[in-house]
């Protein structure tokens, strides 16, 4: 379990963290999302003692990290791919870390083998591709089987196939009952792997919510609807609360109606539908609704 | 080790490794360091620079005085045959200091502090594991390395020689030892305190080897002398002279000196480590 209180993080003048507060349960995938630039690193680190919070609280199990006679057994983390010495095999670097609180030689061994690196475990680590040094760091993570793990943007540079490995691996350690807490700029990523989310942009929480209810909520659905007497239809949809935009020739999106409103009020007035869908926007529409305000670097297309 | 008993089932299974055998303690962390202190082409290669400047300077400087000659030193008599075999001292400093610095700068400038870091949070203890160490490494190769250069130095130059049991000859050999140990543990507290490898090698490189000239230069003569007497490289190099010298310390009072510069960098360096985000 993680938890987040009021923490805040500021460089001078600029606030990069602002009064979050949140909880990572066990058991589940959560997901902590965000624009570039959101915060979501900087969180991390303080969670982890790294950093240190101009205000507020991060606890791990309970207590802060830092306080953990085994910091490594609590919490495993993936920081970024590049918190190795190049000059070092990726097999030293896992046993210099594992080490530090008496794990044994064959559990690195064992590390090595369930992130794939078997072949280049001897491999200086400033020779690895991003793919293998993202590896190198679950591995690291894994080391002490830790309770909590924390990957910041674990998938960047992986495969098709690694991205796959990855995300069922935070799945499988969360079913065992573990904390999993991911960040990504990614919604579509998330969706796929968290089963909650912690949305962030520009060090603000916007939403700590479900995957299902944080589309709920981002957007509402549309009816696309299809018909040889549009002009008609249009005018009998139209009303107050009701948005009717028309796609093509023939055809309308309508917000504030449901499809069923839709379909009844067309037969009652005995006009043909050669279409009636509900429209659900994408995941990362929805994302992109709900933190178009508080995007770091915007293009001035989009801000329009 | 003890905790040799997790076996691969229970790792994956996620059976609880009894969690009273899996903890940091400073010996742990000492041993983590050692592993990386020997993991590193370039720790190898810099040894092995050092351990080669300060015997074959040395050797070197030795067969000057067996032939007569007594280098470019216009103080003759001081550059006596202790003097001459332990000639590298000063190279084998830059050498160890470097090494000093690599082992605790290049974690800031590869980004591995962070992991050393999120492995031990209360910090400290990474920087207390570094220069137990450095010390142990660098001291016991710095020792055999000085014996070497005085022990061939003196076979070298032969009936001049001198020997083991001559006043002051222990104390400048094993001084040098302290003395290459001591360079490293600044270069590696500087690392520590400045995160940069130029930054701190520029440090280490301008305040042990240029200060000394340079205050010479500028400081008016008449009071320059007190203030040089006190540089941790004239602190350092009272400690081993054989033979005193006006205008420098007496040998406890250098090497009391130069000790008080390391503490005083380490606690520079430990409180960086411990205030600043990594």
């Amino acid at each position: 379990m993680i938890e987040v209180h009021e923490l805040t993080k500021r460089y001078g003048a600029k606030t990069a963290v602002d009064s979050l507060t949140f909880t990572v349960r066990p058991g589940i995938v959560t997901g902590f999302l965000g624009p570039n630039g959101a915060g979501k690193s900087t969180t991390m680190r303080m969670i982890l003692g790294l950093d240190r919070p101009t205000s507020g609280t991060a606890t791990i199990n309970g207590r802060p990290y830092a306080e953990h006679t085994a910091p490594l057994k609590q919490a495993g983390a993936l920081l970024d791919a590049k918190a190795v010495h190049t000059g070092r095999s990726a097999f030293h670097h896992l046993l210099a870390m594992a080490a530090t609180i008496g794990v044994p030689r064959s559990r690195v061994d064992e590390v090595i083998d369930i992130v794939g690196l078997h072949e280049v475990a001897r491999k200086r680590a400033g020779a690895f591709s991003l793919g293998m040094g993202q590896r190198l760091g679950i591995a690291s993570a894994l080391l002490a089987d830790p309770e909590v793990l924390i990957l910041d943007e674990p998938v960047n540079g992986l495969d098709p196939e690694g991205i796959l490995w990855i995300r069922h691996l935070m799945q499988g350690l969360a079913a065992q009952g573990r904390t999993v807490f991911v960040s990504s700029h990614l919604m579509s990523e998330m969706a796929l792997t968290a089963e909650h989310l912690v949305v962030v942009g520009r060090g603000k929480l916007i939403a700590d919510v479900s995957v299902a209810e944080f589309i709920e909520q981002a957007a509402s659905d549309t009816v696309l609807v299809r018909s040889p007497r549009a002009v008609e239809l249009h005018d009998l949809l139209a009303g107050p609360g009701v948005t009717v935009i028309s796609v093509e020739r023939g055809a309308f999106e309508i917000s504030g109606l449901s499809a069923a409103q839709v379909g009844d009020r067309a037969a009652a007035a005995g006009i043909a539908l050669h279409e009636l869908t509900v429209q659900r926007p994408s995941l990362e529409e929805a994302f992109m609704e709900l933190t178009k305000d508080a995007v770091e670097y915007q293009t001035v297309g989009a801000a329009a | 080790m003890s905790t040799a008993t997790l076996s691969p089932k229970t790792a994956r299974h996620a059976e609880p490794v009894a969690p009273q055998k899996l903890k940091v303690t400073q010996a742990r962390v000492i041993r983590s360091e050692w592993i990386k202190f020997w993991s590193l082409r370039s720790t190898v290669v810099t040894l092995a620079v050092a351990v080669a400047l300060l015997v074959g300077i040395g050797l070197l400087a030795a067969s000057m005085v067996g032939t007569g000659e007594t280098g470019p030193g216009p103080d003759g008599p001081s550059f006596g045959p202790v003097d001459a075999s332990l000639a590298g001292l000063t190279f084998a400093q830059l050498a160890f200091g470097t090494l000093g610095v690599l082992f605790m700068a290049s974690e800031y400038s590869t980004g591995m502090i962070r992991s050393s870091l999120t492995a031990v949070p209360k910090r400290l203890p990474v920087l207390w594991g570094k220069i137990a160490v450095f010390t142990g490494v660098a001291f016991l190769l710095g020792l055999a390395a000085a014996a070497i250069a005085f022990t061939g130095g003196q076979a070298i130059i032969g009936d001049g020689g001198a020997s083991w049991s001559d006043p002051g000859v222990a104390r400048a050999v094993i001084g040098s030892a302290v003395i290459l140990t001591g360079s490293g543990i600044i270069g590696l507290a500087l690392g520590a305190l400045l995160r940069s490898m130029p930054a701190a090698i520029t440090t280490l490189f301008g305040v042990m080897f240029l200060l000394s000239g340079i205050a010479g230069l500028l400081l008016p003569s008449s009071w320059s002398d007190d203030v040089v007497q006190f540089l941790p490289s004239n602190a350092g190099n009272a400690f081993t002279a054989v033979t005193q010298s006006s205008g420098t310390l007496s040998p406890w009072a250098g090497l009391a000196v130069f000790a008080a510069y390391v503490v005083a960098v380490v606690a520079a360096g430990a409180w960086r480590l411990k205030r600043s985000d990594a």
